[in-house]
């Protein structure tokens, strides 16, 4: 079964609000908040680690879940942002990139 | 307002983070219009270097929609370098422009760099009043082309037409036009005062007759009835709320970087070269007043008909001399808006207390009899 690997979409605007990420599509500035699993997992989304591996390090690691239960829901989760193009989700490594420099973090307070 | 983003204002409200900036980057400019309250000169901005390290700052300060105005933004010879550094910090990123220089190959990379919107002062649909305002020759036509140019990368545009005595009649045709442009068009009655205080300019805006004709004009307002009518008497709740945002989820940077509550309200709070940002907005004094400041605390105010409807803008009424106060400019409005006369109005028509006593006092009326 191949892996699923995740990226955040450099095109979106995103802040980090009290540990919910809150993001602004780049398609039509519709806005989303993510909980804060769901801020771990956008967070995490590099491109280069496949999502099982996320599940199972950062947030199997955190919270008490059936690993299998949280690689479903990730899975599912990854998708449905996708469809939002908050989200890159490929069965290859993505390469990150944002016009005019590096991918960094979307900081934020506390 | 969208009730998620309304949410999250409200969040960061309660969580005391600057949820949405202004930041000048410049004060030099390529117009000159007429009812412009800057200075154009260059005082020393920020350098690339110090904006960066502003940005930084601002993201970890937890500041989502950043705006960048001026003057003219793409005057500055590092404005896309700036603007990538902003985007790469995933900042929500709207322009506010002339874009008298926003040709083709710009629009392009505004596309690829995805800001959220475009903000375009456009005065007249006709180049004798646009141009006669930004006493720029030809400045109409090119920022109309800039339009084009963006909307043809699927940008968001919004025109902004300030109102005053000049363009008065064109705001219906900027209208058509922008319609015709696919753009989304803006309406602002309101000149303020220069930075330094000067009100020379206030004499360019509209009087009462052009503002009543604004304020009932359905295709701007809506249902007339709704918009004009006498507001309901002030709640417990509504005299607890805040006057704005200003200070409270939102602040302004200057290009000399003093920071300010608002663009519109003059108060220095500190200087980011000298004082981290954060820092300026938790702690500074002056901000703090500011933010201290409720509906009910307001002079004059509290005891106005309009209280609860007035656009009343604390920026405008600390230039008038006491951020507390009432706001002229917006007593006006309130007034062209219902035909009632606010508290503040009402209060500088009265006639002076009479203070001398003429009548003669009985015993030396007697003495002298």
């Amino acid at each position: 079964m191949s892996r699923l690997y995740v990226a955040r979409n450099p095109r979106v605007a995103a802040r980090c609000l009290d540990g919910e990420m809150m993001i602004m599509s780049g398609r039509d500035s519709t806005l989303f908040t993510l909980n804060k699993t769901a801020t771990i997992l956008w967070q995490a989304a590099d491109g280069a680690t496949p999502l099982d591996e996320i599940v199972e390090h950062r947030i199997c690691s955190e919270f008490d879940v059936e690993p299998a239960d949280a690689l479903q829901d990730a899975e599912q989760l990854a998708r449905e942002l996708a469809s939002h193009e908050v989200l890159q989700i490929s069965d290859q490594p993505i390469p990150q990139r944002i016009p005019g420099g590096p991918t960094r973090d979307a900081g934020g307070s506390r | 307002m969208s009730s998620l983003l309304q949410e999250m204002t409200d969040k960061a409200l309660a969580l005391g983070v600057p949820l949405s900036v202004q930041l000048d980057l410049t004060y030099r400019c390529n117009e000159r219009c007429v009812h412009c309250y800057l200075d154009h000169e260059d005082h020393g901005e920020m350098t690339t270097v110090e904006i960066k390290h502003l940005l930084d700052e601002m993201a970890e300060a937890g500041v989502f929609i950043l705006t960048l105005s001026g003057g003219e933004i793409f005057l500055r010879k590092d404005f896309f370098e700036l603007l990538e550094y902003a985007r790469s910090l995933m900042f929500c990123v709207k322009l506010k422009t002339n874009a008298v220089m926003i040709r083709e190959k710009e629009a392009a990379r505004l596309r690829d760099l995805n800001i959220q919107s475009i903000q375009i002062s456009i005065y007249s649909h006709r180049p004798e009043i646009h141009d006669a305002i930004t006493l720029v020759p030809g400045s109409l036509k090119r920022s109309l082309d800039a339009v084009r140019f963006l909307k043809s990368q699927g940008l968001r545009v919004i025109i902004a037409n300030v109102l005053m005595t000049e363009n008065m009649q064109d705001y219906s045709s900027v209208r058509a036009l922008s319609a015709e442009l696919g753009v989304e068009c803006t309406l602002d009655p309101t000149v303020t005062p220069m930075m330094d205080g000067n009100r020379s300019v206030l004499k360019l805006g509209v009087d009462q007759n052009a503002l009543r004709q604004v304020f009932r004009d359905p295709a701007l307002v809506g249902d007339v009835d709704e918009f004009c009518a006498i507001p309901a008497k002030a709640s417990e709740s509504e005299l607890d709320a805040l006057p704005c945002s200003a200070g409270h989820s939102a602040c302004y940077v200057s290009p000399y970087g003093d920071v300010f509550p608002c663009v519109q309200f003059p108060l220095p709070t500190g200087n980011v070269r000298s004082r981290r940002f954060i820092d300026i907005w938790r702690h500074s004094e002056r901000m703090n007043e500011v933010r201290s400041i409720r509906v009910k605390d307001l002079t004059t105010c509290t005891q106005c008909t309009h209280v609860t409807q007035c656009t009343r803008c604390p920026g405008l009424a600390f230039m008038e001399g006491n951020m507390r106060g009432p706001s002229s400019q917006d007593c006006e409005k309130s007034f062209a808006r219902t035909g009632i006369p606010s508290a503040n109005m009402l209060s500088r028509r009265r006639p002076a207390p009479n203070l001398v006593q003429i009548r003669a006092l009985p015993t030396l009326a007697g003495a002298t009899a």
